[in-house]
């Protein structure tokens, strides 16, 4: 059997380009190149595959412009023409995450060929794209770059040969939502009784029927009269005072902060600069007002287009920080708001 | 957070450049904006030109807050 050929794509940082402040690098191919982590994919497939190009582009670039990405992309990989295209792995990058699922779709769908990707389960591209494309679950951060390429590795000779593909719990996969009808050894009635004696004894047990988790919040009405409304920003861009007082991290922020704007009405780089290590700060370290308005919102008060803008601001970072953590810092910050007596939010992320 | 906070009663806008993904997390008012790194503005453009274009997003912000809806929407501005 020849060797199964395989695209890889991959994002600046992993191409040894650059980090954020390479981010906006445009796509590039790279005939005939395994670069990053493809080495230990092309190790790990041995003989029966080869990587026969690596696509590189940078993650804002992807992202802001993704019509044009795709289109380019999606041109290169049809002229390769692969048996296999694989992106990524992403972890917990969420940008990195969006580009890899969407772009890992879009071969498949519209050129019909074999495709795969593989991040954290929290990355917002899985839930974008679990459903339409195989995305293996890896962990959180690269230092879980071994496991993840072991996984896809397998997964993909798997794939690329045309093996049956088993369900989502055995071959490592994210659940795409998907039954497939199979006879068990054991009756349900069996089962059933198993499972609830393994339940009573606090032993661990799989359920065969999890319950979808459905979390959406009814849209609040909107605000009646802009004149009189008081107007809190909050973001998840990391604005924070100047030298960061309260020490929030660049990546996995383990708190938020409150800033107090009373009077203040341009940000500027003697008052404040980001602490977010997911995006190239130079922009909003020059003027924060390119991540919060406050500027723009003082004039609004002061015209009278909106009652007050609220003199405290809250800030979090944004990268790589977990979901739970996430709500927990909103809904603190909702009751700091209500005892404050705001009407409306503005909330803005990088 | 910007569904804790909505759910805690507040109308919320969300300002951000990667839209789907606020519509992933669950967002309803959505807001797009310029650049990831500069979400409300644009280093390329003089100073008055890049405040007018931020005033722009937020006006549309304010406009979505203002704007009774019944599920997820995107607010092209």
């Amino acid at each position: 059997m020849s060797k199964i050929k395989v695209v890889h794509y991959i994002n600046q940082f992993f191409a040894g380009i650059g980090g954020e402040e390479k981010a906006d690098t445009p796509a590039e191919l790279h005939k005939g190149e395994v670069i990053g982590p493809g080495m230990a994919f092309q190790k790990g497939f041995g003989e029966e595959a080869e990587i026969i190009a690596t696509i590189v582009c940078g993650d804002s670039y992807f992202n802001e412009n993704i019509d044009k990405a795709k289109a380019e992309i999606l041109e290169w990989v049809k002229d390769l023409a692969p048996d296999l295209f694989v992106a990524g792995p992403a972890f917990n990058a969420g940008r990195y995450g969006v580009a890899c699922g969407t772009i890992a779709t879009a071969v498949q769908e519209e050129l019909g060929i074999k495709s795969m990707t593989g991040m954290y389960v929290e990355n917002p591209g899985a839930d974008m794209y679990k459903n339409k494309v195989y995305i293996l679950e890896t962990r959180d951060s690269a230092a879980g770059m071994r496991q993840a390429v072991k996984s896809m590795t397998a997964f993909a000779l798997k794939y690329g040969k045309g093996e049956k593909i088993g369900a989502s719990v055995e071959d490592g996969y994210m659940n795409q939502g998907i039954r497939v009808n199979f006879f068990e050894k054991e009756r349900g009635s069996a089962r059933a009784v198993k499972m609830l004696i393994a339940k009573l004894n606090d032993k661990p047990f799989t359920t065969e029927y999890p319950m979808p988790v459905f979390d959406k919040v009814d849209p609040m009405p909107a605000v009646k009269d802009m004149a009189h409304a008081k107007i809190a920003i909050v973001t998840s861009g990391g604005i924070v005072a100047k030298g960061n007082p309260d020490h929030i991290e660049s990546s996995s922020a383990s708190k938020f902060g409150e800033y107090d704007i009373e009077g203040l009405c341009d940000l500027d780089e003697s008052t404040h600069e980001t602490a977010h290590g997911g995006f190239d700060p130079v922009y909003a370290n020059y003027d924060s007002d390119r991540v919060i308005p406050v500027d723009v919102l003082c004039d609004l008060e002061k015209e009278g287009v909106i009652g007050k803008l609220h003199t405290k601001f809250y800030s979090t970072v944004g990268n790589g920080t977990a979901v739970a953590s996430s709500k927990k810092y909103g809904a603190e910050i909702a009751k700091l708001l209500k005892a404050d007596g705001v009407d409306a939010v503005i909330l803005t992320s990088t | 957070m910007v569904k804790e906070i909505e759910r805690a009663g507040f109308p919320v806008a969300h300002i951000c450049t990667v839209t789907p993904i606020s519509m992933t997390v669950g967002a309803n008012r959505i807001i797009p904006a310029i650049a990831i790194p500069h979400p409300l503005g644009n280093p390329a453009l003089d100073k008055d030109e890049e405040k007018a274009l931020r005033r722009k997003i937020v006006m549309n912000a304010l406009n979505a807050l203002q704007t009774d809806i019944d599920g997820q929407k995107v607010f092209e501005g």
